[in-house]
């Protein structure tokens, strides 16, 4: 793989994402939507309230910002083959020498690290602000909340899943909004299994956090595999192969 | 002269539906070849083929000397350029960030010193800044064009570069495409413009699923049409017999009406002449006319059009002989 080849990709992905309004606001109003929630609610517990009720609410507050790592991914890789095919700019930039792994890669991480980014700064915004202005119990709970420590390792894995499942999508979609809104669907099972987790369904403890995360891990790995395999150019170009 | 682009039995189906039929032809390096046929034709589905963007279903081609293959797809991406039917350019991104992403695929050392060039050479070099999305159809167009210019191609393919254009810009891009000639680029020009084909091509080949036929303008029109003279005289030969029939260049003729009105004082007659070479049988017609005493106005070859090839291959020859039979009424 040619590593500058890929920057020029990454380089040109984050020019127009920081030029489309559609994605500005996708990237800046789901986590401000997602920030605020739960921070309301943590900032609402009293010294008083009930422990079941108190529970309920860090442990959603924990959960919702977790979404932030797959819809602001899912949305942009949606578009990122089938866009691209809308306007006519993917024809030219297959005729270049560029191979499919590094249009993968390169489309992947302009994705990747700014939904990463976002992620961590709407967790670490939420931190923060907990810590800060809850009452010390729910400041504590969150502090010391396991779920909180598994967000960090699952935010990657899971944007990771979404970016791969929005790609494969997007190289079959023939329309933007079907890209979408699939593309949002199959990012769903593996944030239902971390509700499972969050949600104390599943005991979060180290064992089943650490084999989730390793069988995320293997499907985003294989996941990445078989994008590539979808990046051929002749169904990049006419959505299909023949 | 070396072959730019050797294509052989080239085929591609989609499903049930077949695109490109058993299509075989060579261009030469440095020449500009058009490819002409109706839509649905096949000729971007050819394109893309040569351009290894398509596996052909069967047969074989290579460009600039590289086989299109699997393996070769690579080699050959580093040596052509494509110009596909819509520019393809990012909107929201300017010209020289456009430009500047492809010199960056394509790995050029000199980027800013080579788009600079690309720019100048369509007459963009003041417009860089410009948002593509700001920009004309025919700016579009000369951008998309710039773009190809970058990676120095063997090979450029050009899909309908003037389509949708006004007169004006297309005439533009067809300027710019001929002066790629003297750079010694070899030009794959498709386009069902026959007018522009015939402008800027040294040779066509016309395409509809199978090739019907390759060559340069004048040399189908020898193949497909006999050739023929118009006499115009001043006035009704009294005896064209005497005239015509006794001039060996000459295969048959017939009287028409005569293309120009005729002044108020006066009948003017127009006369059809079969000839095997009208260069050789203009001067023997008009001794015979002055001899026989005519006021001769007008002796000329009559030439059919790339059109009227293009449609007695494409739509066979019962419309071609319609659009005879309107021209000769007209007359």
């Amino acid at each position: 793989m040619n590593m500058s080849r890929i920057a020029a990709v990454v380089r040109k992905e984050f020019a127009e994402f920081r030029r489309n309004r559609f994605v500005v606001m996708t990237a800046s109003i789901l986590p401000v939507v997602f920030l605020i929630g739960p921070t309301a609610q943590i900032l609402a517990i009293k010294a008083t309230t009930a422990s079941a009720a108190f529970d309920r609410r860090v442990d959603y507050s924990l959960f919702l910002p977790m979404l932030v790592s797959v819809f602001v991914p899912a949305m942009l890789a949606a578009w990122s083959v089938v866009g691209e095919r809308d306007q006519g700019t993917l024809e030219p930039v297959l005729t270049t020498p560029v191979r499919r792994a590094e249009l993968v890669t390169g489309k992947a991480l302009a994705i990747f690290l700014p939904a990463l980014l976002i992620s961590y700064v709407v967790y670490g915004a939420f931190f923060a602000i907990t810590q800060l202005f809850a009452v010390a119990p729910a400041a504590a709970a969150v502090r010391h909340a396991p779920q909180l420590y598994a967000a960090l390792v699952f935010i990657p894995l899971l944007s990771a899943w979404a970016i791969w499942a929005g790609m494969a999508i997007s190289t079959r979609a023939n329309d933007t909004r079907v890209a979408y809104q699939l593309s949002i669907l199959s990012s769903l099972p593996p944030v239902a299994i971390a509700a499972l987790f969050s949600f104390n369904v599943i005991t979060p403890d180290f064992t089943s956090a650490a084999l989730f995360a390793a069988g995320l891990l293997a499907i985003d790995c294989a996941a990445c595999f078989g994008v590539s395999r979808l990046f051929d150019r002749e169904r990049l170009v006419l959505g299909t192969r023949t | 002269m070396s072959a730019a682009i050797e294509v052989s039995h080239l085929t591609k189906r989609f499903g049930a539906r077949t695109a490109v039929d058993d299509v075989s032809f060579t261009v030469q390096a440095g020449e500009i070849f058009g490819f002409l046929g109706p839509n649905g034709a096949g000729k971007s589905t050819t394109v893309r083929m040569l351009g290894g963007l398509l596996a052909p279903t069967s047969g074989a081609a290579s460009v600039a000397g590289v086989p299109v293959t699997a393996d070769g797809g690579d080699q050959v991406r580093q040596r052509i350029s494509v110009m596909p039917e819509t520019p393809g350019l990012y909107l929201k991104l300017s010209v020289a960030e456009n430009l500047d992403y492809f010199a960056r695929l394509y790995e050029i050392p000199d980027r800013a010193a080579r788009i600079s060039q690309a720019l100048t050479a369509v007459g963009l070099a003041q417009r860089a800044n410009d948002l593509c999305g700001t920009l004309s159809k025919g700016l579009r167009q000369r951008t998309a064009l710039a773009r190809t210019l970058l990676n120095d191609p063997q090979v450029m393919f050009l899909d309908e570069p003037t389509s949708g254009l006004d007169p004006a810009a297309a005439h533009e891009v067809l300027t710019l495409i001929g002066a790629l000639r003297d750079r010694g680029v070899t030009v794959f020009l498709t386009t069902h413009r026959l007018d522009e084909a015939e402008r800027v091509c040294d040779r066509v080949a016309i395409l509809n699923t199978t090739l019907r036929t390759t060559g340069h303008p004048d040399e189908l029109r020898q193949t497909l049409f006999s050739r023929t003279l118009t006499v115009i005289t001043a006035a009704r030969l009294p005896d064209p017999e005497a005239v015509f029939d006794g001039l060996p260049s000459v295969t048959s003729w017939q009287q028409v009406p005569p293309a120009q009105p005729a002044p108020p004082d006066g009948a003017l007659a127009g006369y059809l002449l079969a000839v095997q070479d009208p260069v050789r049988a203009a001067p023997a017609v008009t001794r015979a006319l002055v001899a026989a005493g005519a006021d001769v106005l007008q002796i000329a070859e009559q030439r059919a059009s790339l059109e009227e090839v293009y449609l007695q291959l494409i739509t066979g020859e019962e419309k071609a002989a319609d659009r005879s039979g309107k021209k000769g009424a007209l007359r």
